[in-house]
């Protein structure tokens, strides 16, 4: 039998026996379901600041349509309702099927609204006011309002930035965001749960019948391939599912950016993983029982927990800045820190291959320190294996 | 059909300051079923383990039709570890799939082979059960499953009977005795001497970590001092006779050692000189007092 075939026939074990699982479709759902949630509330926080329903009364009713114009120019849109009665109007502002009431006969208008008016529908209102006197007026003086009009609109200050700011920043941050704490989540759960396997064969003592036909080093990397293609899946159809409903609801433009994190993503985790994984699983082969493993793990745990919440900190505050730089070229940190760089949109292509090529090096030589832990201490049941007898042997 | 001979040639381990294994050497023949017993602790389970690749001598070798044991040979042989080890939320069936699997045979010759040994063993209905569910002798079942469902050339098992109730037992015995007969060398420990008696071919006694006496039942048996149970009156006569010593004295019955060289014949006829005979035989040591003989000795002198 070839090496292939058995890191393969593992790798497929670890896979199926998974993936069937209740808690990884469960943990799949519920995720969707969180994702889901933010990305309806999200829109529908949105739609209300830019949709407003404006009841209007009397006299204010001929204001309909240059309201309406006004504030499409605004970026809102207004929905305009003519009300007969303004007490009945009154009571459907305070339970919210109105946005605001607008009363009395131009130009001295009340506007009734809730708690807190919109602003922009104020400054919007004030506007179609001013415009209305203005033109009343300039009629008054003989001067046509349109010329007016023109010779305002070409009033306008040139201005040129010397840094510009990127109008897709809000979304890169967000996209950003996303894909470090999607990537922090993978690593964690999966690299535990190869820890978990690790246990598992060795306090039910599987790993002695395994190992009789498989070497360490097969056994090993089949089940970091194996839970590893899981947590890319889950990965997969997570950002999928995040990224159609984003689009659906146009919380953010999907495009280029969200097809670029993906891929940065993925990548990264793979990185991420392989570089992980392996420590978990020497970890793992130390300890006899799942109830030991906590104390081991809780190393390795604090540094992915440590790269995501400063990483993250330093990201949103100075993305650029010296500290968040450097610790996302460090392999230990990078495949949290640097897929987020890059989705911002400030790692320069040297960064992320320098950062690439550390996480490389990083693999290679954890794969070898960590595969011979766990050779030399897998097979050893009882007490607590000193990592310094597991490394000597 | 396999033959070869599986071969432990003078293997020792230590752990630190512990001697585990000094010079372990013994055979197993095509078709034969060799028992190994010894007091806990005496190196049985380590040199099971060194056989199987699972650890690794301080020296000396394991040879299999004379070649040493690599990782393609380690997996023609079916293996029962002492610490019994399943995957607990696996299915019997899936679980038993992996291991053919694992051990070269392909998908379907997995498939066919495991439902095989699933009806053998009697575990048709709870074959697509989690083997945490199973009962322990059911466990114990699937255990000797893993062991023999890819058909190995070779059987190595660490105390196959503990744990099972006397019908597994029988279902054990018969499934040792038809793979010995199909020619396949097969070693199993375990500390149920009659059993062992009644079952192997060959028997190894190991006692701090070598193996101190091996050879058919009946060759162990006759080995030693000669015996003779006696039943006269009197046993005054014995100690007349140079080279007779008497061991046990119960009633008129007494147990007799000779010395070498001491003919049976010469006490036969003292004892008729004191009085009459009403039983003259030779007394046979079972395993258990040989394997008694054999600890305590080297508990003495260790």
């Amino acid at each position: 039998m070839t090496s292939a075939r058995a890191v393969s026939l593992v790798a497929k074990r670890e896979f199926v026996t998974k993936v069937r699982t209740r808690s990884f479709l469960i943990g799949t759902a519920v995720i969707i379901a969180v994702l889901a949630g933010y990305v309806v509330l999200q829109s529908v926080l949105f739609d209300d600041q830019q949709h407003s329903v404006v009841g209007l009364s009397g006299q204010a009713t001929q204001l309909t349509d240059p309201l309406r114009d006004k504030a499409k120019a605004f970026g809102i849109e207004v929905e305009t309702r003519d009300v007969t009665t303004a007490g009945d109007a009154e009571q459907q502002v305070r339970d919210g099927s109105l946005d605001a009431l607008v009363t009395g006969a131009p130009p001295e208008l009340k506007m009734i609204v809730k708690d807190s008016g919109n602003e922009v529908l104020a400054t919007a209102l004030n506007d179609v006011l001013r415009q209305q006197v203005l033109t009343a007026k300039l009629a008054e003086a003989g001067i046509k309002p349109q010329e007016v009009a023109e010779s305002l609109a070409n009033a306008r200050v040139a201005v040129t930035a010397l840094e510009p700011v990127d109008p897709q920043r809000g979304q890169r941050l967000a996209i950003g965001l996303i894909v470090a704490a999607l990537l922090y989540y993978s690593l964690l759960v999966y690299g535990t749960m190869v820890a978990q396997g690790v246990v598992e064969e060795k306090s039910s003592r599987v790993v002695e019948i395994l190992l009789a036909t498989l070497r360490p080093w097969q056994l090993l990397l089949g089940k970091v391939i194996g839970l590893g293609a899981v947590g890319l899946l889950q990965l997969l159809v997570i950002s999928t599912v995040g990224l159609g409903l984003s689009s659906a609801f146009d919380v953010i433009d999907v495009g280029t950016l969200g097809g670029t994190a993906l891929l940065t993503g993925v990548l990264w985790y793979l990185l991420g993983f392989f570089l992980y994984a392996t420590v978990f699983a020497a970890a793992a082969s130390l300890v006899s029982r799942q109830e030991e493993l906590q104390s081991v793990l809780t190393p390795i745990s604090m540094t992915i927990i440590v790269a995501f919440v400063a990483g993250i900190n330093l990201m949103i505050g100075s993305p650029s800045g010296t500290t968040v730089t450097v610790l996302s070229m460090l392999p230990p940190f990078a495949p949290i820190l640097m897929p987020g760089r890059m989705a911002l949109g400030v790692a320069p292509a040297w960064q992320v291959l320098l950062a690439v090529v550390l996480a490389l090096l990083a693999i290679a030589a954890i794969t070898w320190l960590g595969g011979k832990v766990y050779a030399n201490a897998v097979l050893r049941t009882g007490a607590r294996v000193k990592l310094r007898e597991a490394l000597r042997l | 059909m396999p033959e070869g001979v599986l071969e432990i040639d003078r293997i020792s381990k230590r752990y630190g300051e512990v001697v585990a294994l000094r010079d372990m050497s013994f055979d197993v023949r095509a078709g034969e079923l060799f028992g190994f017993v010894g007091s806990n602790g005496a190196g049985k389970t380590t040199a099971m383990r060194i056989a199987l690749g699972v650890l690794v001598a301080d020296s000396g070798e394991v040879r299999w039709n004379g070649r040493t044991v690599d990782l393609d040979t380690r997996r023609r042989i079916g293996y029962m570890p002492e610490e019994r080890g399943l995957y607990p939320r696996m299915k019997v069936l899936d679980q038993l799939v992996y291991l053919a699997e694992l051990h070269g045979m392909s998908t379907n010759e997995a498939h066919t082979s495991a439902e095989n040994w699933i009806a053998r063993l009697g575990l048709r209905d709870r074959r697509t059960d989690e083997v945490q569910r199973l009962s322990l002798g059911n466990q114990q079942r699937v255990q000797l499953a893993a062991a023999l469902v890819h058909e190995p050339d070779v059987l190595v098992l660490d105390e196959p009977f503990s744990g099972l109730d006397p019908v597994a037992v029988d279902v054990m015995s018969q499934v040792l005795r038809e793979k010995a007969s199909a020619g396949v060398p097969v070693v199993f420990s375990s500390h149920q001497l009659d059993l062992v008696e009644r079952l192997c071919d060959r028997v190894g006694i190991v006692s701090a970590g070598s193996m101190v006496a091996s050879g058919t039942v009946d060759e162990l048996r006759s080995s030693g001092e000669a015996r003779l149970v006696v039943e006269s009156p009197t046993t005054e006569w014995a100690a007349t006779l140079g080279g007779v010593r008497v061991i046990e004295r119960n009633g008129t019955r007494c147990v007799l050692e000779l010395a070498d060289g001491v003919d049976d014949q010469a006490v036969l006829h003292a004892a008729l000189a004191a009085g009459p005979v009403h039983e003259f035989s030779r007394q046979r040591p079972s395993l258990t007092e040989l394997f008694r003989n054999v600890v305590t000795i080297e508990g003495r002198s260790a």
